[in-house]
This record gives structure tokens, sequence and C-alpha cells, in this order.
């Protein structure tokens, strides 16, 4: 094959399988650290406005997914696509909510200043935030219940409330789709029936919100649909269908030997 | 020379303050990112940039230094990187490969260097502030302080334009490069900021002791702010506050201590003393994350503890003995006596919650009776709540109860009434008081 011929190719493959109208569209990735591989052949398409939950064991590569997507980490191969555009071209349309250990919370800020730095992508660089910055900042923590702390040094408030200022930060970006990393993760009984609350608001407002979520149990009642990883896509689709015992086992039960014997081996060759 | 000249200790004053304020910027963000060492490995790195610079220039023009000051830098950057991924080390071990091998590159070359340059190498390690004002004998400004005038300039712009990118950046990198705001190239700009900064500094405080100046003062700062824009303004003032106070002390200290005042102490190194002593004056004085200040929380928790207890110990005994007083010794021994137990028993008779009998007995006040009452009945509620959800024996429900109790807000104590309904009486069969 000539070179012109291989760009044509690829070329090709790159307009197809991808669904424009979809917030979210994953086609055949593949992503690896130092090489070996912990996402194969991810093919996805998320639906419109739904809460879609990704679950899976510890190691089965939700962070990475969400990563991979929002070019955090490197892909092996494969491409993604927000609304049909590279993510590159649609940051204004994506939200994202780190896990909160991701951070240092003695960071010298108060509550305010972390849910204003959600706006920093829409303000050009070296414009600093404006009135209506801080405005839109106070507005997102009087939605998560934290209008009382704004001032608050971040690493006065207990874990629940640091989630929440989190996701304040997150509806700031005013975002088409959103990417949750374990907004759950060791918090109180309060915020999390605030957070659920405000996912379906997201969602009345025709938000997209993919959440990596640990507790099997409260899966049927959060999220419309579920997308269930152990390294590849084991079933995804609505709650109804996809979440049975069944896919469960697949995906926690039964290792995958010869996936991880492969992994192993391109890490040791590679 | 102990006596002030504004011509030669103004210079010497002005260039170490502006070198000082100059690091304080850029290195208030390598603390809050956790990586002062890289402050260090940087300092030490640029040598060789430094040096190669003269040997192709032949000269000691500002704009080659700067120009190798940079591409050294970014080298330790990225050297850094690749070693903690390839190398399986940690990012420490990375920077002290790369750093101590550039830095011994760099003494071999700049001997060359001083061969071919007006230069001693002496110069460049430990800096050279008391003969800048030797430049400035015709009334001129000296170079060095222009030069470090013009790296505090630099940073000032730095920090300023830059300051949303900065915060996010440092906070949060993740979240920066979603936005748009990408965190590697901000890394980088940090670093080449450094690099030059060090370099310019060099003349000033030399390139061991400028260590002090990017990591002491922030970290100070850091003790006394919750805010990253104060935090930025207390670093850049105790750089210049120590600045003259490290000459002062260079230009006094020997008389002051003793010594031979005809030898004078090298202002550099005083400047970094004095940077360590304002360290230590603010941990230890820091109101809120300060050694005092959080010793004089405790003892006041310790205080509050031995206070509640008792007014346990005095609920207790007049729920049996209503119409008793009980006596003063007798309290006292039951808290362990001791001085804290003196103190606590003075500040309830202060609060009022406390009433004397006699000389030497004591009873409770209707407000001490309330604040009892409100300790008791969280201590067994809490006993109760244990008991349900514990499935503990009988005897291990007291002791963390007493723990607790200390430490049971109104907003919890709410909680713990929903909680639990209307017990009536806790596990061992005593009466909950409303």
């Amino acid at each position: 094959m000539t070179p012109s011929k291989t760009s044509q190719a690829r070329l090709q493959i790159d307009q197809v399988h991808h669904d424009n109208e979809s917030p979210l569209s994953i086609h055949d990735m593949t992503v690896a650290y130092h090489r070996k591989p912990v996402l194969w052949d991810i093919d996805y398409a998320a639906p419109q406005g739904k809460l879609v939950g990704i679950v899976g064991p510890n190691g089965a590569g939700k962070s990475t997914l969400i990563k991979a997507c929002l070019d955090l980490v490197p892909r092996a191969s494969g491409s993604v696509r927000i609304y049909g555009k590279r993510y590159k071209e649609q940051r204004s349309a994506v939200g994202y909510v780190p896990q909160r250990e991701s951070v240092d919370w003695d960071f010298p800020a108060s509550a305010l200043d972390v849910v204003t730095m959600g706006r920093y992508g829409r303000i050009p660089w070296c414009i600093p935030p404006g009135k209506s910055d801080r405005e839109a900042a106070l507005h997102a923590l009087n939605q998560t219940g934290m209008g009382d702390y704004a001032n608050r040094q971040i690493s006065k408030l207990s874990g629940g409330q640091q989630q929440r200022v989190f996701l304040a930060r997150a509806l700031v970006q005013d975002a088409r789709v959103y990417f949750m990393d374990e907004p759950f993760a060791g918090v109180d009984a309060a915020t999390e029936s605030a957070i659920v609350t405000l996912l379906r608001e997201l969602r009345e407002r025709g938000r997209t919100v993919l959440v990596v979520h640990h507790d099997l149990q409260s899966v049927p009642e959060y999220f419309d649909e579920v997308l269930l990883l152990n390294m590849r896509i084991v079933a995804a689709g609505p709650t109804s269908a996809v979440f049975t015992e069944e896919n469960l086992q697949k995906t926690y039960g039964g290792r995958l030997t010869l996936l991880s014997e492969a992994a192993e081996a391109i890490a040791r060759n590679g | 020379m102990t006596e002030w000249i504004w011509s030669i200790d103004g210079w010497i004053v002005a260039a170490g303050a502006f070198a000082a304020m100059a690091c304080a910027l850029p290195g208030t963000f390598l603390v809050l990112r956790k990586m002062s060492l890289m402050g260090d490995a940087i300092s030490h790195a640029v040598l060789p940039g430094l040096a190669i610079a003269f040997l192709i220039t032949h000269s000691r023009g500002v704009l080659p230094m700067f120009v190798g000051a940079v591409i050294v830098g970014v080298l330790t950057a990225v050297g850094t990187q690749v070693i903690t991924r390839y190398g399986k080390v940690e990012s420490g071990a990375a920077m002290g490969v790369v750093f101590s091998i550039f830095f011994a590159l760099g003494l071999v070359l700049i001997r060359q260097a001083a061969d071919h340059v007006d230069l001693d190498p002496g110069c460049v390690l430990y800096g050279n502030l008391s003969q800048i004002p030797l430049d400035s004998l015709d009334g001129s400004i000296p170079p060095a302080v222009i030069n470090v005038g013009l790296a505090l300039l630099l940073n000032i712009t730095f920090v300023g334009l830059l300051y949303k990118e900065l915060k996010i950046c440092a906070f949060d990198p993740q979240l920066a490069t979603t936005v748009g705001i990408n965190a590697n190239v901000m890394h980088y700009l940090l670093m080449i900021v450094v690099a030059i900064t060090t370099v310019a500094s060099f003349e000033a405080v030399g390139s061991i002791l400028v260590i002090a100046m990017l990591i002491v003062p922030p970290a100070a700062a850091r003790l006394l702010s919750d805010r990253l824009g104060t935090t930025l303004i207390l670093a850049v003032t105790i750089a210049a506050t120590s600045a003259v106070l490290g000459h002062l002390s260079a230009l006094r200290g020997p008389k002051w201590i003793g010594l031979d005042s005809s030898v004078s102490i090298e202002t550099a190194a005083m400047i970094a003393v004095m940077t360590g002593v304002i360290f230590t004056l603010t941990l230890l004085v820091a109101p809120k994350y300060g050694l005092i200040g959080r010793w004089y929380q405790r003892l006041g928790l310790a205080l509050q503890i031995v206070r509640e207890d008792m007014l346990g110990i005095l609920y207790r005994w007049f729920e049996h003995r209503p119409d008793e007083h009980i006596l003063k010794d007798d309290l006292l021994k039951a808290v362990g006596r001791g001085i804290l137990a003196r103190f606590a028993l003075g500040s309830l008779k202060r609060r009022q919650a406390i009433e004397y009998v006699g000389g030497e007995g004591i009873r409770l006040s209707d407000s001490g009776k309330d604040a009892a009452t409100k300790l008791v009945r969280d201590h067994r509620l809490w006993e109760g709540y244990m008991a349900t959800h514990f499935d503990l024996p009988l005897d291990h429900l007291h002791e963390p109860a007493e723990r607790v109790e200390h430490y049971i807000s109104e907003d919890l104590s709410e909680l713990l009434k929903q909680e639990m309904g209307d017990l009536g009486e806790d596990p061992h069969g005593r009466k909950i008081p409303e």
C-alpha cells in the first residue's frame, strides 16, 4: 500500500462508526499504561440525556476510561468523539469531576475559589475571573447546599462538603456532558442524596452524566444506563436490561486469565 | 565596615531584597505543588548552562547567560520526568541524578570558562553581594542590581498575568488540562522562570543559597495565610524583610555576639539565616498553624475536658444526694488533682457554674446544672446508641462515652436524640435527663 492510500484508509476509519448525535462515542479504543493494556477495544456510544453508571471491580479501568476520553491519558489506538467532534474542539461541552483524593485540600483557597476554577476554561488566558464568574460560582454553591461555606478554607470542609464543592465546580462549567469519577466515594448520607438530586436535575435539563460508581446496590435506583467494565466492556445498555446477575458475574467473577496474561506479555516484551 | 553607608549598603540591600523577592514568587508555587526540591535541582543544574554560555560567547553578557540557563532548566525538568518514568525511581532520586551530574559538569566547565572570562567561580557558588557597590562608584546603578530587578519585574508580570492559570494548575492539574489550560506547559513555564530567577540571583546570593530564597519565605507565608494571594504577598514581604535584616545583622552581628567586629560576615548567608529565623518564629507563633497556637488550643481543650468531667461528677453526686454538697478536695481528687484540675475549678467558679457552700463545699449553680444535664444526657444517650449498634457488654460502654461526651456538638446532640428517640434510661438503667 502506498503512503497516500494508508492515510486515506485511516481517514475513512476515522470517519466511520461515530454517532454524531451521541454525547460520547468511543470507537475501538485501547489504552495502555507503560505499554501494558488496561482497556481493550472499547466501543461505546452514550445515549443522550441519561445518567450512566460505569461499574466494575478495582483495576477494571473505570477512571482510565474517563481520562482517555478527556485526553488526560494517551490512547494506544481508537478514537473518541464528543457530539461528533474531537475533545479538543468540545472542551466547553464537557464537565469533569476528578476523584476527590486527586487534589491537595490543604491548598490555600476558599470553597468559592475552587468553584470559580470551573469557569477558567471560558476566560481567555491572562484575564482574571470577573464578577459574573464569582456570581455563577456562588449560585452553584447554593445549588449544592454549600452557600454558607463559600469563604471557608477548603481543608476545613468535611469529605462530603469537599465533594459538593467539586460538584458545584462542575455545575459552573455548564457542560452538556459530565464525567464524574466516584463522586459518591466516602460521602455522608446527606451529601449522597444531594448528589442524586443534582444528577436528576442535570438530566431534566437534557445533560448526560457518566458516573464511575462503586456501590452496586444503588445502581438500579440511580442510573438509567449502566456500563459494566472489566478491561473490556462486558455489557452496556439500559440498567433494567443489562444490570443482571449473569452480567455482574461476568464483570466481577471469573478473571479474564487470557486477557491479563496477554497484557502482562505485552508489558514484559514491549 | 559597621556603619550604614547608603551608596554601599543601599545597593547591597537592594540586590539582596530584589533577589529574595524575585525568588519568593515562583517559589510559592514550587512549595504549593510539593516540588520544592525541583527549585534546588534547577538552581544547581543551571551551572553548566552558564558555563557553556560563557565559553561560547567569551563574555558575561546577560542574554547568553539567560538562554543557557533556560535550556538547562528545561533539560532538568525533562530529564527528571524521563528518569522517573523509565528509570523506575521516584522523582526525588531522579532529580538527584540529574542535578548532581549537571552541577558537577558545571563545576568542571566553570573552571574552564574562568580562564576565558573575567569570572570567579566562587562568586557563582556563593554570590558576591559585598562587591556589587564597587560597580557603581561612578554613580550608576550596578549591573547586578539591574539583573535581579529585571528578574523581579519579570516574575511579578509572570505571576500577575498568569495568576489564574498558575493557580488552577497548582491545585488541580487534571481539571486545568481538561479545560484547555495545559498543566504540562505551565509546569515548564514555571521551571523556565525558576531557572531565569536563579541565574539572575547568582551574583547576589550564589547558586547554593538561592534555594533558601525560593523555599523558606513561601513556606513561612503558607503558615500565616489560607489564601493564595495573601500567601504570595506575605512571601515577598518576608523575603524583603530577610534581606534587610540579613544585611543589618551582617554589619552589626559580629559586635552583638562579641566577635571581632573588623571581620565582616557574608550578607548573603545572613539573609538565608534570617529567612530561617523568620520561618522558625512563624512556626512557633503563627496564629492558626503555629506550634504555640496549637499547643494553646490543646491546653484549652484539656481544660474544657477536666471542667466537664467535674460537672459530670457533680451532676451524678446530686442525682443521689440532692441536698448535700461535695467537698472541694474530693472533687479535685476525683479528676486526678494537678494544676489543671485547680485551673478548671477556678474557671468553673468564674463562669458561675458552681457555688461554694460554707468554705470547702461545692454545688452546682442553675446554669451549671443546665450544662451538666446536657453532658450527662449526651453521655447516656451515647451509651444507649453504642449498646444498640455495637452489641457490647455493659462494662464496655462508660469509657467510650466518657471520651465522646466532650465532642458532642449541638447538632450531633440533636441527631443523637432523633436517632435514639425517647429512650428514658441508659443501658445501666439510669435516667436520661431531659
